[in-house]
């Protein structure tokens, strides 16, 4: 069944779009990324026009982390005081971002730097993962209990707080830095941030995984809804039924995600997201390696 | 003196002795949110007070979209990686462009005439000033066509147009999903020997409808409200797949 999009000013295939909401869905419920990262690539693939690609997954975003969060809080896997300090570092690093992205685009080549930003965050914090998991899977297996670092530079650092979903009490300082460096990311490239901000919480902050899923996703909600308010505010680039198609998928397929994340194992998890990111990673980077088969693209006038 | 330049005149302009009427299947097009492309039927006849006169007759149907500037990159390998370097722009570029013919385009239309009536692709694109570093300004416009081709945005039909007994003719556009709204201009052209002897013209308005129009004048009048619109959606769709999972667990 086609349908024409108002804003997109492009007719697509509706059921295409409920099948890639609901698959980008399910990842989101598993593994507490908001799926941008993967949608809109692939909004770019099926010809949506890249500015729509980039608002409207936004909006989408707010849906599948909305209906996701739902799920957590009933299971108590949701930090809430960690994720407002998240919050207000992640508010002051979007507006950060936009100020940066600007600045980027008065430059040029803005389309390069946000390539290049995916291929490098995507290729380390991928890689990352991968080595990590694969190393404590194979430490269980041995029967070494995992080590966990207990006193780093971080609890040395002053404003304490407990968190007492996470079982930590440490400074507010690295939680609210990271949310700014997520902030200013998600403003540059696009995303909701959560591939970044998982393996943060996991590895800087020392929070337990099942916690780190649900609170990245509380404050992902509010940083796409900021984003999306941007984009419609100044760029009229929120398609509202393309939105619509893919949240219908999008939050029927993070219900689904968040009731297998419970049935997998924390590695076997982390691996997952890490082959994931690292196959994304692969894909642009080979994109701005080999030579297109069409060098020539049409863009509008003025940007 | 005088005489003798009327005379010339005369003989410049002679009464037109063919003309054109012609009709259009539809000069509305609806879009709709089940909108996945139309077809327009064109058809007319040749008006003619004399015989049919000598030369053979050629027949040009063009349909022309909403012109919008734009921007043609092209990417150029630097180190290693494939970057986006020399730009040109583009001041006049329809957004679609299709050209039906009866017969082979040389047989039909000659260079002079193509000129005058900017009746091919390339007449209709218009690019004033390529920047000082770039000396291949028309490769830009070659792949500006070529893209739009494959997006058969752009069409050249050969032999599209049926003509029979040198009077009536008709020909169908077929115009694609991913159209833009605005007024479209449908253009006639009668050739002999490759000149243009006569000439209609008509506007076809497409535009959007319904649902479409609400929320595209929305989002550009009203956009706090559309986004926040957007938003409740979204807040509504995750409450509601969530609340409806539990049921359905219980």
């Amino acid at each position: 069944m086609q349908i024409y999009l108002p804003i997109a000013e492009v007719s697509v295939n509706a059921f295409l779009l409920l099948g890639l909401g609901g698959l980008v869905g399910v990842l989101s419920g598993m593994f507490g990324v908001g799926g941008g990262f993967l949608m809109t690539p692939l909004l770019f693939f099926i010809g949506i026009p890249p500015a729509v690609a980039v608002a409207t997954e936004a909006n989408q975003i707010v849906a599948s982390s909305f209906s996701a969060v739902l799920a957590h809080l009933r299971r108590k896997t949701v930090d809430l005081r960690m994720g407002t300090v998240l919050l207000v570092g992640g508010l002051i690093g979007s507006a950060l971002g936009v100020w940066v992205f600007n600045i980027l685009r008065s430059m040029g080549q803005v389309d390069l730097l946000v390539k290049l930003s995916y291929v490098i965050f995507l290729g380390a914090i991928g890689g990352l993962m991968f080595i990590e998991s694969l190393n404590t899977i194979r430490n269980t297996r041995k029967g070494k209990a995992p080590k966990r670092k207990h006193h780093t530079w971080i609890h040395a650092l002053p404003f304490k707080m407990k968190f007492r979903t996470s079982g930590l009490y440490i400074s507010v300082i690295p939680p609210a830095l990271v949310g700014v460096f997520v902030g200013v990311l998600s403003a540059i490239m696009g995303v909701g941030g959560g591939f970044i901000m998982v393996p943060a919480m996991i590895y800087l902050l020392g929070m337990p995984t099942k916690v780190v899923v649900g609170t990245s996703l509380f404050q992902i909600i509010f940083v796409t809804a900021f984003t999306t308010l941007l984009h419609a505010t100044t760029n009229y680039t929120v398609d509202m039924i393309l939105a619509v198609l893919l949240l219908v998928g999008g939050v029927v397929g993070a219900q689904v995600g968040a009731r297998i994340g419970v049935y997998l194992k924390a590695e076997q998890l982390r691996i997952l997201l890490a082959v994931m990111v690292l196959l994304v990673c692969g894909k642009l980077a080979l994109d701005l390696l080999i030579e297109p088969a069409e060098l020539y693209s049409i863009g509008t006038a003025g940007h | 003196m005088i005489r003798a330049l009327i005379f010339l005149l005369a003989l410049a302009l002679p009464a037109k002795a063919e003309d054109l009427v012609a009709g259009l299947s539809q000069n509305r097009i609806a879009i709709s949110s089940s909108f996945d492309g139309s077809e327009i039927l064109i058809f007319g006849a040749v008006k003619r007070q004399a015989p049919i006169p000598e030369g053979q007759l050629g027949m040009i149907v063009t349909v022309e979209g909403p012109q919008r500037p734009l921007t043609v990159r092209r990417k150029d390998k630097q180190a290693i990686i494939w970057v986006n370097s020399a730009a040109v722009e583009i001041d006049h570029a329809p957004s679609f462009y299709a050209v039906n013919t009866s017969g082979p385009l040389d047989d039909v239309l000659s260079n002079t005439s193509d000129l005058r009536h900017r009746i091919t692709v390339r007449q209709a694109i218009r690019s004033v000033g390529a920047p000082m570093d770039v000396q291949d300004a028309s490769a830009f416009t070659d792949a500006l066509v070529r893209i739009r081709e494959r997006q058969e945005l752009y069409q050249l039909n050969i032999g599209a147009v049926e003509v029979s007994d040198q009077t009536l003719f008709k020909t169908r556009v077929e115009l694609p999903a991913n159209l833009v709204e605005g007024d479209y201009t449908s253009r006639i052209f009668l050739t002999r020997e490759g000149a243009v002897v006569a000439e209609y013209a008509a506007t076809i308005d497409v535009a959007k409808v319904g649902l479409e129009r609400f929320l595209y004048t929305l989002a550009h009048e009203n956009a706090l409200i559309y986004g926040l619109m957007s938003l409740a959606i979204a807040i509504a769709a995750g409450w509601g797949a969530s609340a409806m999972f539990r049921y359905l667990q219980s």
